[in-house]
């Protein structure tokens, strides 16, 4: 009996963990700042995945939404109105995979204690986070300066029936090549925007010599200058709202609606505010992480971890944040110009 | 990681080939599913090449995130307890994502709805007879709140 008791105790002092809480011992085996990076990241997932969760149940409650091969179609040095669609957006992709896998070999040198492998690493990575920043930076000065969307108004949008569209005069407008001006049920639209001029600026007079209505023969686009005393100005093959928005007019050739002339409406308003928030928390982030990226390597150039007893861990907690924005793009590039 | 450094090198450059291969296939699905590329697929069948390519398109999506979590970020790596601590509250994500994906469908259902009764002719009823609490109430107790 009292050696089976003694048996107990000494099992009991075995296991009751004394050793645990005695220092030096990590809990699930890795450092406490890596556990906590892993935890910020945890609730930094549940932040993106808030905002991509909500972007869903907007797009699901909207009847139309614009198509991203229609909407992500324009690149740099393009020649106007020719598109591309997605091909932009997939080289910032690859844009960031690269600088995802530069900072896989900077934590690998961090490991050898390669300290001049680390710093160049690092810097590639630096170099592929601006260039992903740059690209996002056009995109996003094309889409406002250009494709005028904003956070609450949204000129793209999908045709829900066929159609044809209409002349100044209200007769069917035709192409270039004089095939008629029309489009299919699913065909995505941009509502343009006239360049709104004060009364008596001689350069709105030119256009309207040219007959210049906004029309989009080919797929150009050409300017059109409307007075600021003109609007809104509603003519037989265009609408012009107060803020120089031209809805073109279509006569519907499809559907219920068949034989009735409808105008170009706005897009759901929630595309742009959702797009500009997400991919603009998105780009803070690899903003954030550049910044971080080139202190770490200043640090690392300067011998600092040389110094440190937990040696280049720095260069791996920094490498968890990356991958992970490397990681959220993944989702991005899927919700908004993938699907 | 049990590799050598010449090892891992060389896995890196297979990871980096392998998530931009996906990343193509991606885009080419994507492409397919639009009615950009192989346009007679779309044409014949609109919706099930919309709904398979985009299928498609996400399960590749989640296996890119499943090889930069567990190579990358060397997740693989890890003891089982820190792996699960991470990874077992991101399920909540599956119930938000089901559910508000619900609701914005059933959103979408009554806008629709909305617009079809505004659509409808207004019906000529007969005004019931006075019943509420308050003087001009013509549609029940409620309007005294």
């Amino acid at each position: 009996m009292a050696s089976k008791t003694d048996h107990l105790e000494r099992e009991h002092e075995v296991h009751d963990g004394k050793e645990d809480w005695s220092g030096g011992k990590e809990p699930m085996n890795v450092s406490y700042g890596k556990l906590m990076m892993w935890y910020f990241l945890l609730s930094d997932a549940f932040t993106f995945a808030g905002l991509l969760i909500a972007y869903g149940a907007l797009r699901f409650s909207s009847p139309s939404w614009p198509s991203p091969d229609f909407v992500f179609s324009t690149y740099p040095f393009g020649k106007e109105g020719s598109h591309l669609p997605l091909i932009f957006v997939t080289i910032m992709s690859f844009v960031l995979i690269i600088s995802s896998v530069t900072m896989v070999r900077a934590v690998q040198e961090g490991k050898r204690e390669n300290k001049n492998g680390v710093v160049f690493w690092l810097l590639m990575t630096v170099l592929g986070g601006a260039s992903f920043l740059g690209c996002q930076a056009w995109e996003w000065t094309n889409l406002i300066v250009k494709e005028n969307m904003s956070v609450t108004t949204n000129p793209f949008s999908v045709h829900n029936a066929g159609g044809v569209y209409l002349n100044a005069d209200g007769s069917e407008a035709k192409k270039e090549d004089g095939s008629p001006d029309k489009f299919e049920s699913g065909d995505g639209y941009l509502i343009h925007r006239a360049t709104i001029l004060k009364d008596g600026d001689p350069r709105g007079q030119a256009s309207h010599e040219a007959g210049g209505h906004g029309d989009e023969a080919g797929g150009h686009h050409h300017e059109v200058f409307v007075y600021e005393s003109q609007l809104p100005l509603d003519e037989a093959g265009q609408y012009i709202d107060e803020r120089g928005y031209i809805h073109k007019k279509f006569k519907v050739t499809e559907g219920d609606n068949a034989g009735k002339v409808m105008t170009e409406e706005f897009g759901p308003k929630a595309f742009g505010a959702l797009f500009f928030f997400i991919t603009g928390f998105h780009g803070f982030h690899v903003f954030s992480g550049v910044a971080f990226l080139l202190i770490i390597a200043i640090n690392a150039a300067s011998g600092l971890y040389v110094a440190r007893k937990n040696g280049y861990e720095m260069v791996e907690k920094i490498g968890l944040y990356w991958h992970f924005v490397d990681l959220v793009w993944v989702f991005v590039f899927l919700v908004f110009y993938l699907l | 990681m049990h590799l050598s450094y010449e090892e891992s090198k060389k896995h890196v450059v297979k990871g980096l080939i392998l998530l931009a291969v996906i990343t193509l296939i991606e885009v080419f699905l994507s492409l397919i599913g639009k009615g950009d590329l192989l346009s007679g697929l779309s044409a014949a069948a609109p919706k099930v090449t919309l709904l398979v390519t985009g299928l498609l398109i996400i399960v590749l999506s989640i296996y890119k995130a499943y090889y930069i979590i567990g190579d990358f970020m060397h997740m693989k790596y890890e003891v089982r307890g820190l792996a699960m601590s991470v990874l077992l509250p991101t399920l909540l994500l599956v119930w938000a994502i089901i559910a508000f994906l619900q609701e914005g469908g059933s959103w979408g259902a009554r806008r629709e709805w909305v617009r079809e009764k505004d659509k409808a002719p207004a019906e000529q009823t007969a005004k019931p007879k006075q019943q509420g609490m308050l003087p001009g109430s013509e549609d029940g107790w409620y309007r005294m709140f």
